[in-house]
């Protein structure tokens, strides 16, 4: 938006490939983020600037707001810390709870809880409608997407980047290393050294079924010990109930696995705050990596000399922040100086997955519903092969549509899903055998 | 959006048009109740066994030997032949009191009332998440239903050679369709120390070429973007690698019920379907339950069957009324006991009413149902998991004590 013709390089099939793909979907205040940081500035602009333009880019919000509950008499001492914390870093409408109150609010919750914290502007929204909404705008005004395309390399020649990439070269006057989890390789291709290293922290999470988000209406926060901010459970805007994440440490860049001792702990842990859970049957699994480093702020490198940015080491936080490091890096450009910005700027709106706002199901002459759990349209799917960055691959269809991510999993709409996506390599099966009957 | 009103009110809206829909709404007919309209989601009815593609479907109900298709063809028919309406496409979204349904339809949003409206939605088998299973999640981890709908429907090998997990009856029925689309299972495994399903298990997959693996469970499955391989632990403790493309979870089976659950029908924890009485009456009595979405999970004959007696009870309900729900006792079961279906039988009756029970595991006992400390009915049995246990109470039962069934 700022006038610069850019090319995003991603090297998954699909935009959404790495840490992005698996989150809470919280739109965080920055009531716990580090005092005076970076982060806490971008979260906090990030987080307004969501608000100013989701209307237009048709991006769901939910107004939950978050309640960070005590459980323990330790965590109930901590609550008044936790307060400050978040008034100092400028949450100024954070204010302490009693366990009545909360109980008031939310009585599906175990009643053994002692009190807690309400966070009013912690929002939900939709964690891959809103980077592809992000996208498609910046599309609209003239970037191109690489999409299969890792990069491998590449030298400055003190005016423009030469980068190779496993589809061939290109060139740009400025780099932007957003490479997530392989931030740190990205550098050392490029820069020929790393200042950081990423330390994959994974988070598992269980979905529960739409019924079950009857029994929250805020997010729940746990009081938060030092490495994570520790097992959330909330709505999310699809109409289901989610629970993690864990905070596991690995070496594996790659593979986001669950297992089944953690998955059970979990349920546990969720059935231990919310007792009705116990009978509501999972619906998902998931996981996600966080790109942690070594250490817990954003690792920003600038290289002026070099026309280099990185951004790295965006561990937890970088769905609510993306917009406000977005305006922090074009600023460390000078603001853009040199280009000019589009006279009219356009809004592409992206399509409502969100359960609480109408869906294509509900509108007239939608063709049919392929997807009986989460009510997705022949109409939705066909319009994403049609939209500016089609699915490119199924979980890019799933990300986009829903289809095959309700309680049933494909039971029912599978076949019917394969048959639709045809030989586009985006379909349940793989590469969709077709045999000759 | 519009809300169409789907013509005037019905005598009975049938929800579901699989096999016990399909029978109840022909029954209806034949029994004089005048507008019956089956509502269903899929382009065509008749259910699951529309992609069942082999036998033995019809045997006790049209006394011959069919396939899948031919017999959900032939319900189809029959419910058709008897001046029931079928609207296919159509999904039931909201179930309202009075018989208030909403409905999603291929036009828009729409609503249908009937008198009295029977929920047949049958069964499904749960999938991966359900089950937390571990591992990574490439493509090509389904259920039978899918597969059977991808090979039989729409002519779609799923995968090429598939790890499958489960030995119910259905197991069976995804060997079969794996041999006929030409897909090679690689092995067959089952957490239990016997097979569950009463066929000659133990036989039938050898002669099928895939080793069968007893007291094994699938640790985890391994892959990027689809199965590379999965992760067995053996009876012996042991950790077996099977490559595969492809991981066949059969049975497990799991109501259809979400709809029920959103719209404040009580659900039965056990069965994961709706609470019923022993007139197949929901906890709002205007909304009855046949066929699968009552239990997991019987054959077709039986739902078929199901659907008949409800549809009976139905018609007598309109014409005459049916007791009073104030009348019924509770039924309630203890591990290993997992359910009893109905879970509300009627006091004083003087017919009595069979319940069906299944067990969670392998034990071998005495089955009794007992009132207030007194024992109803009891039997020494060796009952499994999966098995249709049926458990016949005397008539002329106690009001308001609850009924528990127990197994020692
Ligand atoms: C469990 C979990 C829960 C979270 N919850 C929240 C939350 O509730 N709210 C919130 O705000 N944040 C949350 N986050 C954080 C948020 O998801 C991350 O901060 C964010 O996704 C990081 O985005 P990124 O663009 O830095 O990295 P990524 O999403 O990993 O993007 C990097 C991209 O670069 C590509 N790439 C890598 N190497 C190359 C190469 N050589 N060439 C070309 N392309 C390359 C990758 O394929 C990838 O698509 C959570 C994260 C996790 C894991
Ligand atoms: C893969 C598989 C294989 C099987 N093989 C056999 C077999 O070989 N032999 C056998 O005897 N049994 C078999 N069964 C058991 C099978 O469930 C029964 O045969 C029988 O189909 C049950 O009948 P039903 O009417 O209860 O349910 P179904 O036949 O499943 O019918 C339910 C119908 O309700 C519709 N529906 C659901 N929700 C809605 C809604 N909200 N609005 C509108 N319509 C809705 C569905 O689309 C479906 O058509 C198999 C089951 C499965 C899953």
């Amino acid at each position: 938006m700022g006038g610069a013709r850019v090319l995003l390089i991603e090297k998954g099939p699909d935009i959404l490939s790495g840490a992005s793909k698996a989150n809470s979907a919280i739109l965080h205040t920055g009531f716990d983020a580090p005092p005076e940081s970076l982060e806490l500035a971008c979260i906090q602009a990030g987080h307004a600037e969501y608000l100013e333009i989701a209307p237009r880019l048709n991006l769901p919000l939910l107004e939950t707001g978050a309640l960070l509950v005590a459980w323990t008499e330790s965590d109930l001492d901590k609550l008044d810390e936790i307060v400050a914390q978040a008034h100092a870093n400028g949450v100024g409408d954070v204010v302490r709870l009693s366990a009545e109150d909360i109980r008031r609010r939310e009585p599906g919750l175990a009643p053994t809880l002692l009190g807690g914290v309400s966070v009013p502007r912690e929002y939900l929204i939709d964690p891959w409608s809103a980077p592809l909404a992000y996208v498609q705008q910046a599309m609209a005004h003239g970037t191109a997407v690489l999409r299969g395309a890792a990069v491998t390399g590449g030298a400055f020649d003190g005016r423009v980047w030469h980068i190779e990439t496993t589809q061939g070269a290109v060139s740009a006057r400025y780099m932007l290393n957003c490479a997530g989890l392989y931030g740190d390789r990205v550098e050392e291709l490029m820069l020929g050294d790393a200042s950081f290293n990423i330390r994959p922290r994974k988070g598992q999470f269980v979905v529960f079924d739409k019924a079950a988000s009857r029994l929250l209406n805020a997010i729940l926060l746990p009081v938060p010990s030092e490495r994570t901010k520790g097992i959330v459970i909330t709505r999310t805007v699809f109409g289901n109930l989610l629970v993690g994440p864990t905070a596991e440490e690995q070496e594996d860049r790659v593979h986001a696995d669950v297992d089944t001792a953690t998955l059970e702990m979990l349920v546990a842990a969720a059935v231990a705050r919310i007792p009705a859970l116990g009978t509501m049957p999972v619906t998902a699994l998931y996981a996600g990596l966080r790109p942690a480093t070594e250490q817990k702020y954003y690792r920003i490198r600038h290289e002026p000399a070099r026309n280099w940015v990185t951004v790295g080491g965006i561990r937890s936080t970088g769905l609510s922040a993306a917009l406000g490091l977005a305006q922090h890096v074009f600023n460390l450009w000078e603001g853009g100086a040199g280009l000019v910005p589009p006279a009219a700027v356009s809004w592409p709106p992206v399509p409502n997955l969100s359960d609480y706002a109408p869906r294509d199901w509900q509108a007239d002459d939608h063709g049919e519903i392929v997807c009986h759990c989460e009510m997705v349209t022949r109409r939705e799917i066909e319009a994403s092969f049609q939209s500016a960055l089609p699915p490119g691959d199924f979980g890019g269809l799933k990300r986009r549509t829903r289809a095959c991510m309700g309680r049933c999993q494909g039971f029912y709409c599978s076949a019917r899903l394969a048959e639709l996506t045809g030989d586009r390599g985006i379909g349940p099966f793989g590469e969709g055998l077709t045999r000759d009957a | 959006m519009t809300h169409e009103m789907l013509g005037a009110e019905y005598d009975v809206v049938v929800v579901g048009g699989g096999t016990a829909g399909l029978a109840a709404a022909a029954e209806l007919r034949r029994r004089d109740v005048g507008r019956v309209l089956v509502l269903e989601r899929e382009e065509e009815a008749g259910g699951i066994p529309r992609h069942c593609a082999h036998p033995p479907f019809g045997v006790r109900e049209y006394g011959r030997l069919m396939t899948g298709p031919s017999y959900a063809r032939l319900n189809v028919a029959r419910a058709l032949a008897s001046g029931a309406e079928i609207r296919t496409g159509v999904t039931a979204v909201a179930l309202k009191p009075d018989g208030l349904i909403a409905l999603a339809t291929p036009h828009g949003l729409a609503e249908v009332r009937g008198r009295r409206v029977l929920l047949c939605l049958g069964a499904r088998e749960m999938p991966r998440s359900a089950r937390l299973i571990g591992g990574s999640r490439p493509r090509g981890v389904i259920n039978t239903g899918a597969l059977q709908s991808a090979v039989n429907l729409k002519h779609i090998k799923p995968f090429e050679a598939p790890l499958i997990l489960g030995t119910e009856l259905v197991s069976l029925s995804a060997i079969l369709t794996c041999r006929h689309a030409g897909i090679r299972p690689v092995a067959m495994i089952e957490p239990a120390a016997k097979p569950i399903a009463r066929w000659p298990l133990t036989l039938f997959p050898r002669i099928a070429g895939v080793p069968l693996y007893l007291g094994a469970s699938l640790h985890a499955i391994e892959g990027e973007s689809r199965v590379r391989r999965a992760v067995v632990r053996l009876a012996d403790g042991h950790v077996r690698y099977f490559d595969c493309d492809g991981i066949l979870l059969t049975g497990g089976f799991t109501p259809e019920s979400a709809v029920l659950r959103l719209s404040n029908l009580a659900i039965d924890p056990g069965t994961g379907g709706p609470v019923t009485d022993s007139f197949g009456r929901c906890s709002d009595a205007s909304y009855f339950a046949a066929g699968n979405l009552l239990r997991p999970v019987e054959t077709s004959g039986w739902c078929w069957r199901e659907g008949k007696r409800m549809a009976a009870l139905i018609a007598e309900e309109l014409a005459s009324g049916l007791p009073d729900t104030a009348r019924m006792v509770t039924v309630t079961s203890a591990n290993p006991v997992r359910y009893a279906v109905p879970q509300r039988v009627l006091a004083g009756d003087s017919a009595g009413t069979a319940l069906q029970l299944r067990v969670s595991r392998h034990c071998t006992g005495t089955l009794s149902a007992s009132q207030g400390g007194h024992v109803l009915v009891s039997r020494r049995g060796d009952f499994r998991p999966e098995r249709r246990i049926l458990l016949q109470l005397p008539p002329g039962l106690a009001a308001s004590t609850p009924i528990e069934i127990a197994l020692s």
